[in-house]
């Protein structure tokens, strides 16, 4: 199937998300569409998927212009999109999910649903029971199960969002071993939607790269990296170093620690961070790394053993009592446990104040905020609600709450979906801290972040902890290995 | 069996068809994302209007579907609120509680306390006569039998067909079901309007025959109960049911206790059936049953935390808007 997209725009306000942008995509084909955060990526794919009309501009099938008013029209024309969160129903069954909507019969017929899921999902080397709850099973599974409805729905091209964040290194073998099936043998059209530009040239025979709602261009991949981050972002930015930094004194001591919830047991943790050092938690997700920062921040309670603070025994304190003693968490969820939506950066700035008065001095409060604003490079004005902010501003107004000095920074994810660009501010600014001497604990599912920021590592596999690694010594294969739990 | 017991299990069955027709009618509103919130005011006034039309038109036919009119325009008043003016479902619902007390004692105060049509018994032959099942399901009457059949049907529409696929879709993740195909807002305003229809019957199975008449308030309290059994049966249909008939068996537990010791206040038994409820809503999907699933054996635990925890439909109470 040809696929045209005419000068689709699209504007949300007076963001111009999409500014005339046409492309070509062919079939038998991968293509990679790039570029930083904001870059229009995600508004022209839902546009070309049927989740959201374009204001204007045409979508063009075979020579035939044509519109979806929704994305399973687009399905009964041949277009699907895995989204990042995959738009499944968690509490269902698998069948029951893959059944939904699928045809017009009153009647939901199981026993041939079942074997004809079985088989495309064999044809592809996937594996997902059919009587499990989607909830209970990986996103890469929802990934697979989401790719496997929409070929039994007869998508011709296939979009992928983010398809590797967050999934196995064996998962991703099997996805990109049928994302090539799925273009060379059948024919099909994928699209790959990426900031992972290795992953890009590893896959994609062609590549678009967007920048500020417009087509810079397209070029013919494998290519240099440097070529494609100069089209992303008009120039190279420079990386930051890595600045070497001497340790001090034990600040977060784990003895012993175990964790019991219905669904993960957490073992036998013991783990030391020193002053100024940043410690990487890798591990699949679920694997019990969220539950031991939740621990560490007071959020959850130890079933066994001892939390020290500067060998202070903490266990038992509630989180406020932590975090008076300067032990900060930030949360992936930035405006689900992070921010509150609804209200202004000023509103925020005054609730994070470490004294609370009856009365709020607005004035003062407002000239805080306005200085933090230029600070932290936040986008948006003192009364901006949270809400307002795009990702990479709802982290930095995060940060910006945060009170100095901290002995221990516990982060969940702490640069998901931002680009580079906003990555590397957001750790340079943790760089700073560190020569404050605060503790930094953090978690990630990029594992090359966690190699490059960290100066240890250790991984969870299903609740237990791997050896601890020096990052300077290690590799992702290394790494891939003991997420996979082994030795 | 003794046929005192069998006289008492039919007629707690009897006594909680009513309220099985309005858990089934809340279940599917609130399965598809919406809380009804009317379902007291509702009964009130769906069992005044039973009464007087079955009354006036000497046609207990009419009186039913009378009933189900009132029930299902009170429920496109939450919907339409909701969903259209975009006004919070469970203000409106509250206030149209409110409303059906007020509103069903002034409309119906010429009809208080008068004699008027009644739902026969129906016997159904041959199966009547089955040991103990015969008396207890099949020696009754039409309501207690639609009761029985809207449990199987509505377990089976929304497990086993299409239709009912959308419906549980909607009331978990609207966005996903819009993404296939699905009018997440029409199916909204088709399931609640009903659910609010059951919700009227279960007022008029009052009225006409369970509790026979009109009076002011005559039905106070039992909507807010069948909300609660709502939430008791974990949103599902059969479970629901079996709540309601616990619900009908403490009350006639309640009366039997009441004959054995006269010397205690009626208060103290009447409050038995509530104590039950407020213990098993403390308890199912709470932490204290997590901790209770882990104390099990293995090979337990998984079909014990499907029978124990329950959690409400992700979207219920959210209204939805494509973008």
């Amino acid at each position: 199937m040809q696929v045209e997209l005419q000068d689709i725009h699209k504007f949300f306000g007076p963001v111009k998300a999409n500014a005339g942008i046409s492309l070509q995509f062919e079939g038998s084909k991968v293509y990679g569409l790039l570029g930083e955060n904001g870059a229009g990526k995600s508004t022209l794919m839902k546009i070309l998927s049927g989740y959201q009309p374009a204001d204007r501009g045409q979508i063009i099938l075979d020579s035939k212009p044509t519109y979806f008013v929704s994305p399973a029209n687009a399905l009964t024309q041949g277009i699907g999109m895995v989204y990042q969160d995959p738009l499944d129903i968690p509490p269902l069954r698998v069948i029951d999910n893959y059944l939904l909507a699928k045809d017009k019969k009153l009647i939901l017929n199981y026993q041939a649903a079942k074997k004809e899921m079985k088989d495309l999902l064999s044809k592809y080397n996937f594996d997902v029971d059919p009587d499990y709850l989607i909830e209970s099973l990986s996103l890469g599974q929802r990934q697979q199960l989401e790719l496997v409805r929409l070929l039994s729905g007869g998508a011709e091209l296939l979009i992928l969002d983010e398809p590797t964040t967050g999934i196995s290194a064996e998962q991703k073998e099997v996805l990109f071993d049928s994302i090539r099936r799925l273009a060379y043998d059948e024919g099909k059209t994928v699209i790959l939607v990426s900031h992972k530009l290795d992953e890009v040239q590893e896959l994609c025979d062609y590549a678009y790269v967007l920048r500020q709602g417009k087509l810079v261009g397209g070029i013919k991949v494998p290519c240099p990296n440097e070529r494609l981050v100069e089209m992303m972002f008009g120039q190279i930015p420079v990386r930051e170093v890595r600045p070497d930094h001497e340790l001090g004194k034990t600040v977060l001591e784990l003895k012993n620690l175990s964790i019991e919830t219905p669904r993960l047991t957490v073992q036998n943790i013991n783990l030391e961070v020193k002053s100024g050092e940043v410690f990487g938690l890798a591990g699949l997700e679920g694997s019990g790394q969220k539950l031991l920062l939740q621990a560490c921040a007071g959020l959850l309670r130890p079933s066994q053993g001892n939390l020290l603070l500067q060998d202070e025994e903490i266990t038992n304190w509630s989180y406020h009592h932590r975090q008076q003693a300067g032990v900060a968490y930030l949360a992936a969820g930035r405006l689900e446990e992070g921010l509150v939506a609804g209200l202004s950066i000023t509103e925020h700035i005054v609730l994070a104040q470490p004294k609370h008065d009856f009365l709020v001095d607005w004035r003062a409060a407002r000239d805080i905020t306005t200085e933090r604003i230029k600070t932290y490079q936040i986008v948006g004005r003192p009364d901006s609600t949270a809400d307002q902010l795009s990702g990479g501003n709802q982290q930095r107004l995060l940060f910006s709450l945060l009170n100095s000095p901290l002995k221990l920074l516990l982060l969940e994810h702490p640069t998901r979906g931002l680009d580079i660009r906003s990555t590397d501010w957001i750790w340079g600014l943790l760089n700073e801290r560190r020569k404050d001497g605060t503790a930094i604990l953090f978690m990630s599912a990029d594992l090359d972040e966690v190699i490059e920021r960290s100066d240890r590592i250790a991984v969870l596999s299903g609740g237990v902890m791997s050896r601890i690694v020096n990052a300077k010594e290690t590799t992702v294969d290394e790494l891939g290995h003991l997420i996979g739990g082994q030795a | 069996m003794s046929d005192e017991l069998i006289r008492q299990l039919a007629s707690i069955l009897l006594q909680s068809s009513p309220l099985i027709i309005a858990v089934s009618g809340e279940t599917i509103t609130e399965r598809v994302g919406v809380i009804n919130l009317s379902v007291d005011g509702t009964m009130m006034m769906a069992a005044m209007t039973g009464f007087v039309v079955g009354l006036k038109t000497d046609s207990l036919l009419y009186g039913f579907l009378a009933a189900a009119i009132v029930g299902a325009i009170m429920a496109l008043l939450v919907a339409f609120g909701s969903f259209r003016l975009k006004q919070n479902q469970v203000a409106i619902g509250f206030v149209l509680t409110l409303l059906g007390d007020d509103l069903s004692a002034f409309l119906g105060q010429n009809y208080t306390r008068i004699p008027g049509p009644v739902v026969k018994h129906l016997p159904i032959p041959v199966l009547k006569d089955i040991p103990i099942i015969g008396p207890i399901f099949f020696n009754q009457d039409l309501v207690v039998y639609f009761a029985i059949v809207l449990i199987f049907l509505t377990w089976w529409y929304l497990n086993r067909t299409q239709p009912g696929l959308h419906l549980r879709s909607v009331g978990e993740r609207p966005e996903a079901s819009f993404a296939r195909g699905i009018n997440v807002n029409r199916l909204r305003y088709i399931y609640t309007i009903v659910g609010g229809g059951l919700i009227g019957i279960a007022g008029a199975a009052y009225s006409l025959d369970v509790k026979l008449g009109w009076s002011d308030g005559h039905t106070r309290g039992l909507g807010w109960i069948a909300l609660a059994i709502v939430i008791f049966g974990g949103w599902s249909p059969v479970r629901g049911a079996l709540g309601a008939i616990l619900f009908g068996a403490t009350k006639a537990l309640a009366t039997v206790l009441q004959r054995t010791f006269p010397e205690v206040s009626v208060v103290a038994f009447n409050s038995i059936p509530w104590l039950l409820m407020i213990f098993v809503l403390l308890t199912v999907g709470s932490e204290f049953t997590e901790r209770l699933i882990l104390l099990m054996p293995k090979p337990m635990r998984g079909p014990m935390s499907r029978a124990l925890r329950v959690s409400p439909p992700m979207a219920l109470g959210t209204t939805f808007e494509n973008e």
